[in-house]
């Protein structure tokens, strides 16, 4: 079963947002790391860079493929995860913990409106893995 | 798109936990607990891989070697029963459409031949021409890619656990030698074959047997930690023992003597399909050659396709690349211009737009100790 904490903000490509204040951190879900498999390898933006709701943050690879992460908010990159980008598996031992990606000052604290709580994303994952 | 094809043990797979995706028209795992834990468990213990996709063919009759030194590269004739062979079928330009295993049978009555199952349909119906081309040929050709069931125990026990339900002697088999035996009392082909670069076996059973067997072998082999390995781990466990995949190393656009698989064109057995094409390139000299690679810069993996530079100028394109779980470094194998070639020598592989910094070394990138 995929771990879904509360209290998150999640994106339908299965990014996840906690929310403190301006301050946003991001990750990639739990259910993500399990379709990824194998992480060998991150690309993140360095602190300073401006980023877009729904855009791409970073690329995330996998023993397999790579694939694009997307940012669940816009705003300004104010620190990066160095730890995560030297042990990208952390990424699959520690989605939500250790493999915090990047923190960011949000810059429309509205659009928190266009994400899920973990609630609404629990069904919304438990849809997904039916298919 | 049709429906993927089924393997017999494709629901053994979904119990699993398989990932299950459409590979070459078959529904196939391509992981169980994670490609590097399944490739780390085939290089210190034993893997259970299913082949059920692969393809095969019966060769027969009085003339089915005269027929097969003409459609394939290597040399048939050397084949003693129970002995096989890598070996291509090429296209008169000289690239192949597949390469293949060609085993004589332990009989020694007739050939089988495995084919990949991306070309399994092209294949056969190219065999099947080129055999309406020789009528005054006596040839049984046989698709029995439908009665066959084929899968593989790779690893350092591979032996140990097969043993144990296996009827031969297995330690008297060579590699590349094959015997008739039975398994669990269903009477098999074992060879010493495999794509990973450890001890292995693949083993041919009656289709309807393929169940019961992988469920066997999974149960003799619990205590030594057998686990069902996926197609993801079968390819990193191929590319670091440098063994090539048929639309990465090979295709219509590439000869064997641009890969380094001359070793398997016997030039002197006589007349063959792709011979002439061959001949002309060798006699020009080969301007490719395929490199083993290593990035040591930061920028991502190498993956197939993706352009190679020297100096700001396309020198090739990367055939196969991955994350290496064994060396832990990324890994890749190129096609690039031979000016360009040499262990030591940098390559700047093209990833997202950046050329980022590897050095070519010395391949297979894995070899086993024993």
């Amino acid at each position: 079963m995929t771990e879904i904490p509360a209290g998150l903000y999640f994106t339908k490509s299965h990014e996840w947002a906690k929310i403190e204040g301006e301050v946003a951190t991001l990750g990639v879900s739990d259910y993500a790391q399990n379709e990824l498999g194998d992480i060998t390898y991150l690309e993140l933006p360095d602190p300073g860079t401006t980023i877009s709701q729904g855009e791409p943050l970073g690329v995330i690879e996998s023993v397999k493929a790579a694939s694009d992460i997307y940012s669940a908010v816009s705003g300004e990159i104010i620190e990066t995860n160095q730890e995560v980008i030297d042990s990208p598996e952390f990424v699959n031992s520690s989605p939500y913990d250790k493999a915090w990606l990047v923190k960011v000052r949000m810059s429309d604290a509205s659009e928190v409106n266009n994400l899920m709580d973990s609630e609404v994303y629990t069904k919304f994952a438990e849809e997904q893995s039916g298919h | 798109m049709p429906d993927p094809k089924k393997t017999p043990l494709s629901t053994r797979h979904e119990e699993r936990g398989g990932r299950m995706v459409d590979f070459a028209g078959w529904y196939m795992p391509v992981q169980f607990t994670g490609i590097i834990d399944e490739h780390n468990t085939v290089r210190t213990k034993a893997g259970l891989f299913d082949l059920g996709h692969m393809g095969q063919v019966d060769v027969r009759g009085k003339d089915a070697l005269a027929f097969l030194q003409y459609v394939t590269t290597n040399d048939v004739s050397t084949l003693e029963p129970g002995q096989a062979q890598y070996s291509m079928l090429l296209l008169p330009t000289g690239c192949p459409i597949d390469d293949i295993i060609v085993y004589r049978r332990p009989d020694g009555d007739g050939f089988f031949v495995v084919v990949n199952a991306s070309n399994a349909e092209r294949d056969i119906a190219w065999l099947r021409e080129q055999r309406a081309n020789r009528h005054d040929l006596d040839i049984n050709l046989e698709d029995v890619c439908d009665v066959t069931g084929m899968f593989a125990i790779q690893g350092p026990l591979a032996e140990e656990i097969l043993q144990k339900i296996t009827e031969a002697d297995l330690s008297t088999v060579a590699n590349f030698s094959a015997i008739e035996t039975t398994v669990d009392q269903v009477p098999c082909m074992v060879a010493r074959t495999g794509y990973t670069g450890e001890d292995g076996f693949e083993i041919y059973c009656p289709i309807e047997q393929a169940q019961a067997l992988w469920d066997k072998l999974l149960e003799v082999g619990a205590d030594e930690g057998i686990k069902p390995i996926g197609l993801g781990a079968r390819d990193t466990l191929r590319l670091e023992s440098k063994m090539a995949l048929y639309g990465n190393e090979l295709s219509e656009e590439i000869t064997p003597l641009e890969v380094g698989l001359s070793w398997a064109v016997k030039f002197d057995k006589g007349d063959f399909i792709g011979r002439d094409a061959l001949v002309e390139q060798k006699s020009n000299g080969i301007d490719r050659r395929l490199v083993g690679f290593k990035m040591v810069e930061r920028g991502g993996v190498p993956r197939s396709h993706f352009d190679v530079q020297v100096d700001g100028k396309t020198v090739g394109f990367v055939t196969s690349g991955t994350s290496s779980p064994t060396l832990g470094e990324n890994i890749g194998l190129a096609l690039v211009d031979k000016s360009v070639a040499g262990i030591g020598k940098p390559l700047q592989i093209m990833i997202r737009g950046k050329a980022v910094g590897a050095e070519q070394i010395r391949t297979p990138f894995y070899k086993r100790s024993n």
